[in-house]
């Protein structure tokens, strides 16, 4: 039955890759979990293309039809640093020309910034139920996705804090540069978070809206709309707060500040230990997470 | 060597809904559990010892046997049977610590028509995902695009997004890329026999391509005269075990019989 095939399509086909190139070569049941949730890794980084691909066309999707695509969230996020600074300048006491700047800042780097990356990493595994259950990708390029996603919003944001910047003449400097890194821990602890809120919303649904709730409290008790220094002498109390130091690690260097020694500290060490738990946990769930989604 | 080895292989998983779902509930019920005796069922089905109400299924029970290349092996059984979870497993999207599994060669299998595809996205950009995913060349990506618009028959639904296909049409995408692969090791679900009959035609060329480079062909269907055709061993699942296993007409006989 095979000789029948039709001579026309073969040329074609033969241009086709021959064998699969699967990502991961196949040796699950050879090794421990730790070995191959490192594979898994490994498979992960080699398709990092594919998963820039998908956390951009999830951007793509979400704006498909709007005409200003992305730029609606900057839109937004503008609107309402306006609205919140001419308010919260009056409540503080403080001036526009410093509060501003640091409120556009602020708000754009834990909105689109840290909490965001939280929340979405919680859903990361649970948005890509169909694929992971149909086929063997490496489950960590969803981690990928949800990174590039979020990096892809917060660059559209970031416009917002240079506006304002600009509007008030304010220049960090070169200073600014030291954020770069910063961002970069973001980005790591974004992808630990999928490892470790990912697995852990996949099994539990209540998760979410936990951790929704929780980053609320945060929000507040975070020196985001108001300035650590309104805290006069208690201000030292403020690095028991973890997302106080990462936040400031990215803050402070484009406000043209260099971030003290302790912020960083307590900034790596956290990253560090997050990471740690979650790699213990995406090693231990890895190869039931497919059950559980 | 391509082959796949399988010894006392089982896999069971939980069913998790209700308040196994919760994490509140399940901390609750993990502090109660302390004090009183889970509760067990016998059979097939026990409840989790964690949640209440978390069912532990037990998919697979004590596979043992070996496909060697130039094999072409049929897997048949009711509904329920284990089929598609075997399957899983030799893709290795399901893996199990109970048992041992040896697999040699690359493996692709054919599980969901849509296997991966987005609904949301156009034809065109799944395309462009799929490529990506198999790590095609970027100079490989016009012939791949040509030959899936040809034989999808899209028209101009190609650049529309994917839940706008008719079921046709979405099966003739997915199945359009499924094959392109060279894989040695093959894995079907049955969903390949579904569509009309122009497109049952089209597709058995397609496949024949595809099923004469792999090695070792694994394939569930219910149609009798498909496994006829294409296997030369069957393996009959029920219940998670392997109820018979032996030439695909000495099989296929025993359970005509046992349907009869």
């Amino acid at each position: 039955m095979n000789s029948s095939a039709p001579a026309p399509k073969e040329p074609e086909m033969q241009r086709l890759p021959k064998h699969d190139l699967s990502p991961l070569k196949f040796d699950q049941r050879r090794g421990s979990p730790a070995a191959r949730a490192w594979d898994d890794f490994r498979g992960a980084s080699k398709l990092w293309r594919l998963g820039v691909m998908l956390g951009w066309l999830d951007i793509k999707l979400r704006y498909r039809g709007s005409a200003l695509g992305p730029f609606w969230l900057t839109i937004t996020s503008a609107i309402m640093v306006a609205s919140m600074g001419v308010l919260y300048s009056r409540l503080f006491h403080q001036d526009m020309k410093v509060y501003l700047p640091f409120l556009a800042l602020s708000l754009t780097l834990w909105q689109t910034g840290l909490s965001s990356l939280l929340q979405e990493s919680c859903t990361s595994f649970l948005d890509a139920e169909s694929i992971i259950r149909s086929s063997r990708l490496p489950l960590l390029l969803q981690a990928i996705r949800v990174v590039v996603r979020n990096a892809i919003v917060f660059a559209h944001n970031i416009i917002v804090p240079v506006g304002v910047f600009a509007i008030y003449h304010v220049w960090p400097g070169s200073t600014a540069l030291l954020a770069l890194p910063s961002l970069l821990l973001w980005g790591l602890d974004g992808f630990a978070a999928c490892m470790l809120l990912g697995s852990l919303c996949a099994r539990f649904r209540d998760v979410p809206p936990i951790i929704g709730a929780l980053l609320q409290i945060v929000f507040y008790v975070t020196p985001v709309i108001w300035q650590p220094q309104q805290l006069a002498g208690k201000a030292r109390y403020l690095l028991y707060n973890p997302f106080y130091a990462l936040l400031e690690v990215v803050r402070a260097p484009l406000l043209g500040h260099i971030p003290s020694i302790g912020v960083w500290l307590v900034a790596l060490l956290t990253s560090a230990v997050f990471w740690v738990i979650a790699i213990w946990a995406f090693v231990r769930v890895r190869s039931r997470l497919v059950f559980w989604i | 060597m391509t082959h796949i080895r399988l010894e006392n292989l089982s896999l069971s998983f939980p069913v998790l809904h209700g308040a196994s779902r919760s994490l509140k509930k399940t901390l609750l019920a993990r502090a109660k559990a302390t004090v009183t005796k889970p509760a067990s069922v016998g059979g097939r089905m026990r409840l989790g010892a964690v949640a209440s109400d978390a069912v532990l299924v037990q998919a697979l029970s004590g596979l043992t046997f070996q496909i060697n290349g130039g094999e072409r092996i049929g897997l048949i059984g009711h509904n329920g049977a284990g089929k598609t979870t075997l399957l899983r497993v030799l893709a290795g999207i399901y893996e199990t610590d109970d048992g041992y599994l040896d697999i040699e060669g690359d493996s692709h299998a054919l599980i969901d028509p849509q296997s991966g595809m987005n609904p949301e996205l156009s034809g065109r950009e799944n395309l462009n995902l799929f490529a990506c995913r198999i790590g095609l060349p970027k100079g490989q990506l016009p012939a791949l695009e040509a030959d899936v618009e040809a034989f999808a028959e899209l028209g101009p639904f190609f650049d529309l997004p994917v839940r706008l296909y008719s079921s046709g049409m979405s099966i003739r995408l997915g199945f359009a890329l499924a094959t392109v692969p060279r894989p040695r090791i093959l894995l079907m679900d049955e969903w390949f026999m579904a569509g009309d009959q122009r497109f049952q035609e089209k597709a058995k060329e397609r496949m024949a391509g595809m099923v004469d480079a792999a090695e070792i062909l694994v394939v569930t269907s219910h149609s009798l005269p498909v496994l006829k055709q294409w296997c030369t061993r069957i393996l009959w699942m029920e219940e998670g075990q392997i109820r018979m296993d032996g030439p695909t007409d000495t099989v296929l006989e025993a359970y005509e019989a046992s349907l009869a």
